[in-house]
């Protein structure tokens, strides 16, 4: 055995992505990877590893942690998806991509899953980022979710599970890009045995959704990427989006709102913007609504687009999708708007709100995770058999404070993959974050996305702004030769007859295939009532 | 053009030219210090911080120079501080840079970060400061579309220039020694040509013809004006019938006039007071240019609740 590999021992109930339960045997996907390593030098290998962290430093590929800029650490060995396993995923994701969507539409509109009682209304309305202010406010094309980045890990069984929902400016896509293009340029040979899905046309897909979102009437759309600001660690995220969309990186004060559009300031003087990829969080965005302190901003964006005159991407108040309490709704949600079983399985979660719930994981907490609800990047995650007894009874404390605020999990033993650690190969946790765009008529999937490895042994969390590096993720395209789309892909199953459908989607979960034709009729006596619930003046007025 | 971004390019251009011109300042007082016996080190450091505007209580030394003039980031007229604002305004305006443009700026600044200016002789120092500055500016040359952006990096970098070869030439009309203009001619890499163009005549009034106003050679004040004038034409085209309404363009077309309608014989002639005043020419421009390009950039401020 090649001494890189030298003492590789997957980790016990853990899924190896890379070699089966007993070492040395691979496993399919992964042969040509592991031969090619093999042959090379233990030396070439690092070498090649310098040579990724060194162009990130010279190409300013970096992300900030706590002022300061560092390289984005990129490992120099692949991970792979096979095109199978990548068509499932792909179906799941947009299937609870749509979900979402209907689910927030709901929440900021009807409220049908409150009557219907799939959700209880104090779920919603005690959510942190549910804001009324969106109340009534339909976006232009319909869309709210217009990029996501939906976390999910590999559980012991290598299945596919949802760690938690992003569909407020969820960060990584770069890294995707610039990853393959950096592992490109080092292991050259690597590439060329394989058949890998490119990534490269994300930034076409993201502006085409943008300009389809953009207020009706408005033909050619001016879209502008706006972002708080260099010190912000994806600084170096929103600079390249907009230098590969070729629209123009905007801060808080280079935009003026005055009579409800919004408009940059220019050397010739103000030119107005129709379409706003924003990458500042809904409490910053408008002083007026929110933060009064904010100066990442711009007064009256809100307004404006409540007046329907520049559309926010993602859409405002999606935070309540996120909410981790939500989260564990949102199998019920997807049979509710879908009328079908959910594809990707949540994590178990226990909710603490739930008196019976909450003494069970009172009692266990040294078994479990616990995360607070309106969490990201990692923060505030107390990992029970990693904690210490004080963490716990800080912990146990603050859960009795606030049960709304936190849930609890088992703790997953996410997938490892073989990682370069001090110039020898070890297992190391991954979890994957696809990006999906929603352009209003498709969701698309981008193929891959971005694998985050914790670097520590035995480590689970995994966020780059813990310390985490990243992996060029391939899925490999289908055949040899053929198409480089994969087989049409598997499609969700009905909900059970069990569960609560809503009313439109309940001729779907009676039986597929024979309701096609129904489903067509449906959609389009939808868009026949489409004008009437378009909001009226009154609405727009209506503050909450 | 967004006024952020313009401002980034104008001040990219601004320090780059900063860090050169500091380079060959330096440089030129270094070869001078060796090779001239007659020189004082103290007072021919006193000199050149005097010039450059930094306050020192008449302790001048040569260690002193090279601290506030090349290593020190925290001293605004330094080549590391140059070159660290030439590279935190690229990283502000990176989606307007070229990608090449920027990495050779950043990777001029991982550079100097790493302490590699320290770390060699200092001849060899400075010449690296030239050719990095020569590289990124013939990048920006030859990737950048030469849209606005690129008249704002012009602009910024022509004012620089002219700002620092007013200080120089105020340094050699001070200047008590006999070599004071041939240097001051080296520093500006105008000493080929000038020995080229005018072999009979080297005197210190032809030297400082040379330098104010020879059209040809790209480092005199005059042709930099000229390129700087150029570069407003095209940011907003002047009224045809010829009368500048722009504060910028007047402040530098007067400042040209001075200089090329001056009798002749009479170059030398309270040459330092001219060119501290071509420096505060410099700083007007500078404010006229902020007022009108800039200004947007200025962040508001929500006052919640006021009535």
């Amino acid at each position: 055995m090649d001494t890189l590999f030298a003492g590789y021992a997957a980790r016990e109930r853990t899924f190896d992505e890379m070699f089966e339960a007993a070492p040395d045997e691979l496993r399919p996907g992964y042969v040509d990877v592991h031969s090619r390593l093999t042959q090379m030098s233990p030396a070439d290998v690092r070498g090649r590893a310098d040579f990724l962290a060194r162009i990130y430093a010279e190409q300013g590929v970096t992300f900030d942690i706590g002022g300061e800029e560092r390289p984005f650490p990129l490992d120099i060995v692949p991970r792979l998806l096979d095109a199978d396993t990548w068509a499932s995923v792909e179906v799941g994701l947009t299937q609870r991509v749509r979900a979402l969507e209907r689910f927030l539409d709901d929440v900021y509109g009807p409220g049908d899953l409150f009557a219907d009682g799939v959700m209880p209304r104090t779920v919603v309305t005690s959510s942190p980022h549910f804001h009324r202010v969106v109340a009534g406010l339909s976006p232009a094309n319909g869309v709210r979710v217009h990029v996501s980045g939906i976390d999910l890990v590999r559980d012991g069984d290598g299945r596919f599970r949802v760690l938690e929902d992003n569909v407020r400016i969820p960060s990584g896509v770069s890294y995707v890009m610039t990853n393959r293009r950096a592992l490109a340029s080092a292991l050259p040979e690597v590439f060329a045995d394989h058949r890998i899905r490119p990534v490269r046309s994300y930034p076409a897909h993201l502006l085409a959704a943008l300009r389809a979102s953009a207020p009706s009437g408005v033909s050619d759309p001016t879209v502008v990427v706006l972002t708080p600001g260099v010190y912000n660690s994806a600084y170096f995220e929103h600079a390249l989006l907009a230098r590969m969309m070729g629209c123009r990186l905007v801060e808080g004060r280079d935009l003026v709102c005055q009579a409800g559009r919004v408009m940059v300031r220019t050397t010739t003087g103000l030119r107005p913007v129709h379409v706003i990829y924003r990458r500042v969080d809904d409490e910053f965005l408008d002083p007026v609504h929110f933060r009064g302190d904010s100066l990442l901003g711009c007064a009256g964006l809100v307004n404006a687009a409540r007046a329907g005159n520049v559309t926010l991407a993602n859409a405002l108040g999606n935070g309540v999708a996120d909410d981790k309490l939500v989260y564990t709704y949102v199998p019920d949600l997807i049979r509710y708007y879908l009328g079908e079983e959910p594809v990707l399985p949540n994590v178990d979660t226990w909710r603490l709100a739930d008196p019976a719930h909450r003494a069970e994981v009172l009692d266990r907490l040294d078994e479990l995770v616990l995360k607070p609800v309106d969490g990201s990047g990692g923060k505030g995650i107390v990992i029970g058999p990693a904690a210490t007894a004080g963490q716990l009874s800080a912990v146990r404390a603050r859960i009795q404070a606030n049960p709304r605020g936190w849930i609890a999990q088992p703790v997953v033993q996410l997938s490892t993959v073989p990682t370069l650690i001090g110039g020898q190969l070890a297992p190391r946790h991954v979890d994957l974050r696809p990006f999906a765009v929603n352009d209003g008529s498709t969701v698309w999937v981008l193929p891959g996305g971005l694998t985050r490895v914790a670097l520590g042994e035995g480590q689970l969390i995994v966020n780059s702004s813990q310390g985490g590096g990243s992996k060029d993720t391939w899925v490999l395209a289908n055949h040899e030769g053929g198409d480089v789309e994969p087989t049409p892909a598997p499609r969700a199953r009905p909900a059970a007859p069990s569960s609560v459908v809503h009313p439109q989607a309940r001729s779907i979960a009676i039986e597929h295939s024979e309701h096609s034709q129904v489903e067509q009729q449906q959609q389009q006596q939808q868009q026949r009532v489409l004008p009437a619930i378009v909001p009226t003046r009154e609405h727009l007025e209506d503050p909450c | 053009m967004l006024s952020r971004i313009a401002e980034s390019l104008y001040w990219i251009g601004r320090y780059l030219e900063r860090a050169e011109d500091t380079s060959r300042l330096l440089d030129v007082q270094l070869h001078l210090s060796v090779e001239d016996p007659v020189v004082d080190a103290r007072v021919s450091a006193d000199r050149l911080l005097t010039v450059m505007g930094i306050d020192h209580d008449g302790t001048a030394s040569e260690a002193l120079v090279m601290r506030s003039l090349c290593h020190d980031a925290d001293s605004p007229a330094s080549i590391v501080s140059a070159l660290k604002g030439a590279r935190e305004s690229a990283r502000r305006s990176r989606e307007t840079v070229s990608t090449e443009m920027w990495e050779a700026i950043n990777t001029t600044w991982y550079a100097v970060q790493r302490g590699e200016l320290a770390k060699v002789r200092p001849a060899l120092a400075f010449r690296w400061v030239r050719e990095r500055c020569a590289v990124i500016t013939a990048t920006a040359d030859g990737t950048m579309s030469h849209d606005q952006g690129w008249y704002f990096l012009v602009l910024g970098r022509s004012l620089e220039r002219i700002d620092m070869t007013a200080r120089l030439v105020a340094s050699a009309a001070t200047g008590p020694h006999a070599t004071a203009w041939s240097s001051t001619l080296r520093a500006c890499g105008a000493h080929h040509a000038f020995v080229r163009g005018h072999h009979d005549q080297d005197s210190d009034s032809e030297a400082a013809e040379f330098l104010l106003l020879d059209r040809l050679f790209p480092r005199s004040i005059v042709h930099t004006l000229d390129t700087a004038m150029d570069a407003l034409d095209r940011l907003t085209p002047p009224d045809r019938r010829g009368l500048p309404e722009d504060e910028v363009a007047r402040t530098l077309g007067r400042a040209r006039a001075e200089l090329e309608y001056r009798t002749r014989g009479e170059v030398l002639l309270d040459l330092p007071e001219r060119m501290a005043e071509l420096q505060v020419t410099c700083a007007l421009a500078n404010a006229a240019i902020s007022a009108r390009y800039f200004e947007g950039a200025v962040a508001a401020e929500w006052q919640g609740g006021a009535q």
